[in-house]
C-alpha cells in the first residue's frame, strides 16, 4: 500500500502524459487535459505546505524564546499582516485592481525589499571578480578575456571605443559561447529523459523516502 | 498621501537592506525577516484568489454531473499532500507526490526529446563549406566541434586521456569562453538591478532627477 | 605598492561601484544606443504580425528582476498597442502578476485601450508545463476566468481565442527556466512562435533556441530594454540605465585588471 500504490500512480499518469501527446484526441486527450488540471491544483497545494513548515519553526522559537526570536516576531507579523491585507482587499476590491491597500504594500513593502535584496548581488560580483578572476592559467585566461569582451561589447560605450566591440561580442555569443551551451544542454536534457524514464518505470524511487 | 508614505517607506527598506554592505546589522535582519514573512503569505492569498477559488470552488458551483463531482479527486490529492506536515501519517502524501511526480516525468521525455534534443541536434547539421562565404564557413566548423567536443567533455564513462583528451582539451576551451560569456552577463543583470534600486532613490524618492 | 593593488578593503570598492551608478544618473547624459540582430528580429517578428493578432505575454519573474524586465515588458507592451494588437497578459510567477498587471494599465492607458477590447489579463494558475500543454487544447480548461474573476467568454477580444492557434506571438518575459519550458512545449509540441526576453543571468542560455531557430527573437537584461526602447522611440529606464551600466563595466573591468596586476607582480617576486 505505501509503495504499490504510489509506483502505480507515477507509471499510470507519466505514461498517460506522454501517450497523450501522440494521440491528442479524446479520450487519451481528454484525459491528459484532465490530469493537467488536477496537476496544477495539487502544485498549488505545495504553496501552503511551505508556508505551514516556515509558521511552524518559527512559532517554535517564539514560544521558547530561543535566541533571535524578536525576529520570527517580525517575520510572524509580517505574515499575518500580508494575509489580512491581501484577503481584506481581495474580499472588498477585487484583489489585484490597482490602488487597493494589498497593492500598496505590494508597491512599497514587498518589491523595495525583493529587488534590493538582489541588487546587493552587483557589489558582492564587483569583489569577488576583483579577488578572484586571475590569469593563473590558459583556461583561467579564456574565461577572463571572454567576460570582459561581453561585457564592454555590451554596453554603448564599448561601441565609442571600438565599433567592433559590439560584432566581437555577438560573435562570442552566438559561436563558440553557444556551442558549449548546447553541448552541456543536450546532456543535462539526455540526463532529465533517462531519470524521467526511471520514475515512471519505478526504478528511481527516492521521492518515495 | 500614501503615494508620499509609500515611497518613504520604500525608501527605508531599500536602505534597511544596503546597510549589510557595511556589516549585518538589526535594520537589515527586520528587513529580512519583513521580507521572507511576507513572500510567504503573498503565495497564501495566490493559493486561494488563482488556485483554490477559480478551480476548485468556482468550478465546483458552475459544473454539474461528474465533471462538478470528480473535482473532489484534486482536492483529496491536495489535502494529503499538506498531511506531509503531520509525521504519522505523512507517508499518505506520497500518493500525492508520486502523482506530481508522474506528470512532471512524462513532460520532461517529451520536452527533452522533442522540445530539445531533437532540434539542437537537426541544427547542429550545418554546412562545412560554403562557396563564397569563408566567414560562415569557419562559423560553422568551430559551431560543431564545440558542440561535440563539449558535449564529449561530460562523457564521464571513459577516461580523459590518450586519444579522448585531445576533444576533450577542445571541450574544455569552448566551455571556460562559455562561463565567461555567462559570468560578463551576470555582472551586467546584478548591476542593472543596482541601477534600478539607485534610480528608485534618486528619481521617486529624492526627486534629483 | 603592487600588494595593495591586490589587496584592496571590498568596503572601497563597494563605494566606488556605488559612484560609478549615481554620478553618471545624475549627469543624465544619453549615450547612443547599437541595436544588437537578436532584439531586432524580436522586434520585426512583432512588426510582421497583422493588425488585430493576439499577442500572449507571460510575466514569468518577479520584482528581484523587476529593474531588469519591467522596461522591457513597458517597451513591447507600447509597441503591441501602437500596432493595434490583442494584448492578453497571463503569468507563471505568482509574486510577479502586479508587475504585469500595473504596465498593462499604465500602457493601456496611454494609447486609450479598452479592457476586454483591447487587452485582457488572465492572472496566474499554478502548475507552469500544465498550464503550457493545456493552453495548446484549450485556454479554458485552466483559465476560465480572467485576473477579477469575470469569465473570458464574456469579454469581447477573447471569444474567438481558444488555444495557441489562435495566438500570433507568444513574448516570454523571464527570470528562470519557465521560458525554457515555453520553447520545449509551447514552441516544439504546438508550433507557437515565441520571443523571450530574459534577465541577462538567464539569456545565455536561450542562444542556441535562437540559432536553431526555436524562438523568433532574443531581448537580453536591461541593454536589451534598451534597444527594444530604442526601436519603439520610448525612452525608459533601459536608456537611462545604460550610461550608469557603461561607466560600471569599465569599472570592473579596471578592478580585475588590478587584481591580476597585483597577482603577477607578486607572483614574479
Amino acid at each position: 500500500m505505501k509503495r504499490a500504490v504510489p509506483l502505480t500512480i507515477t507509471f499510470i499518469t507519466g505514461f498517460l502524459i506522454i501517450i497523450g501527446f501522440f494521440i491528442p484526441h479524446d479520450p487519451i486527450g481528454g484525459l491528459q487535459s484532465t490530469f493537467l488540471q488536477w496537476y496544477a491544483i495539487i502544485v498549488g497545494f505545495t504553496m501552503v505546505l511551505g508556508l505551514m513548515t516556515l509558521a511552524k519553526v518559527h512559532t517554535r522559537k517564539i514560544l521558547r524564546r530561543e535566541a533571535g526570536f524578536g525576529y520570527s516576531t517580525v517575520l510572524i507579523g509580517a505574515m499575518i499582516t500580508t494575509l489580512s491585507v491581501g484577503f481584506y482587499s481581495g474580499v472588498k476590491y477585487g484583489i489585484f485592481e490597482t490602488g487597493t491597500p494589498f497593492m500598496w504594500y505590494y508597491n512599497n513593502i514587498f518589491v523595495p525589499l525583493s529587488a534590493t535584496m538582489f541588487s546587493l548581488l552587483a557589489f558582492f560580483i564587483t569583489s569577488a571578480a576583483y579577488r578572484a578572476f586571475r590569469a593563473r592559467n590558459i583556461d583561467a585566461a579564456l574565461l577572463l578575456i571572454a567576460g570582459a569582451l561581453v561585457m564592454i561589447g555590451r554596453v554603448p560605450v564599448g561601441d565609442i571605443i571600438w565599433s567592433k566591440f559590439p560584432d566581437v561580442a555577438e560573435w562570442i555569443m552566438n559561436i563558440p559561447q553557444m556551442a558549449a551551451k548546447r553541448g552541456i544542454l543536450i546532456g543535462i536534457a539526455l540526463g532529465m529523459i533517462a531519470t524521467s524514464l526511471r520514475i515512471i518505470l519505478g526504478i528511481e524511487r527516492t521521492y518515495l523516502r | 498621501m500614501s503615494i508620499i508614505v509609500g515611497t518613504w517607506v520604500a525608501a527605508f527598506l531599500t536602505l534597511c537592506i544596503f546597510s549589510f554592505l557595511y556589516k549585518d546589522n538589526p535594520f537589515y535582519k527586520f528587513a529580512e525577516h519583513l521580507y521572507v514573512g511576507s513572500s510567504a503569505a503573498y503565495m497564501l492569498v495566490y493559493f486561494y484568489f488563482f488556485n483554490i477559488k477559480p478551480m476548485l470552488i468556482d468550478k465546483f458551483i458552475t459544473s454539474a454531473g461528474t465533471v462538478r463531482w470528480i473535482l473532489i479527486i484534486p482536492a483529496f490529492f491536495g489535502i494529503i499532500m499538506i498531511l506531509r506536515i503531520i509525521p504519522q501519517i505523512s507517508w499518505i502524501s506520497r500518493w500525492a507526490i508520486a502523482f506530481t511526480m508522474g506528470i512532471g516525468s512524462g513532460i520532461g521525455i517529451v520536452a527533452g526529446i522533442h522540445g530539445y534534443i531533437l532540434p539542437q541536434i537537426k541544427a547542429t547539421f550545418l554546412p562545412l563549406v560554403i562557396p563564397g562565404n569563408v566567414v560562415e564557413s569557419i562559423n560553422n566548423i568551430i559551431l560543431i566541434i564545440g558542440v561535440i567536443t563539449t558535449f564529449l567533455f561530460f562523457y564521464f564513462s571513459k577516461e580523459h586521456k590518450g586519444l579522448f583528451k585531445v576533444p576533450v582539451r577542445i571541450g574544455m576551451t569552448f566551455i571556460m569562453i562559455s562561463f565567461g560569456a555567462s559570468f560578463g552577463y551576470t555582472v551586467m543583470a546584478r548591476l542593472s538591478l543596482l541601477i534600478g534600486r539607485i534610480h528608485f532613490l534618486l528619481h521617486d524618492w529624492l526627486h534629483l532627477i | 605598492m603592487f600588494k595593495k593593488l591586490a589587496t584592496i578593503d571590498r568596503r572601497y570598492i563597494y563605494v566606488i561601484i556605488a559612484i560609478c551608478i549615481i554620478i553618471p544618473l545624475l549627469t543624465k547624459i544619453v549615450l547612443e544606443i547599437k541595436v544588437s540582430p537578436p532584439v531586432q528580429s524580436a522586434y520585426d517578428s512583432m512588426e510582421k504580425l497583422p493588425t488585430s493578432s493576439s499577442v500572449l505575454f507571460s510575466i514569468d519573474y518577479e520584482p528581484s528582476a523587476e529593474p531588469e524586465l519591467q522596461p522591457m515588458l513597458l517597451a513591447i507592451l507600447r509597441h503591441a498597442f501602437k500596432k493595434d494588437l490583442k494584448v492578453i497578459v497571463m503569468c507563471h510567477w505568482p509574486l510577479g502578476f502586479p508587475l504585469g498587471q500595473s504596465a498593462l494599465v499604465q500602457v493601456a492607458k496611454e494609447y486609450n485601450k479598452e479592457y476586454g477590447k483591447d487587452y485582457v489579463n488572465i492572472g496566474y494558475r499554478p502548475g507552469t508545463e500544465a498550464i503550457m500543454i493545456g493552453i495548446g487544447r484549450e485556454i479554458r480548461d485552466f483559465f476560465a476566468s480572467d485576473y477579477a474573476g469575470v469569465l473570458l467568454d464574456s469579454l469581447p477580444m477573447m471569444r474567438a481565442i481558444h488555444n495557441y492557434r489562435d495566438i500570433g506571438l507568444l513574448i516570454g518575459l523571464e527570470a528562470g527556466a519557465t521560458g525554457d519550458f515555453w520553447v520545449r512545449l509551447a514552441g516544439a509540441q504546438f508550433g507557437q512562435k515565441i520571443v523571450l526576453g530574459g534577465t541577462a543571468v538567464t539569456t545565455p542560455d536561450w542562444y542556441p533556441y535562437l540559432q536553431a531557430g526555436q524562438i523568433d527573437g532574443l531581448i537580453g537584461g536591461l541593454k536589451g530594454a534598451a534597444e527594444y526602447e530604442k526601436l519603439v522611440e520610448s525612452s525608459g529606464r533601459g536608456i537611462v540605465g545604460m550610461t550608469a551600466q557603461s561607466v560600471a563595466h569599465i569599472a570592473i573591468i579596471v578592478f580585475i585588471l588590478l587584481g591580476n596586476i597585483g597577482y603577477f607582480a607578486i607572483r614574479r617576486k
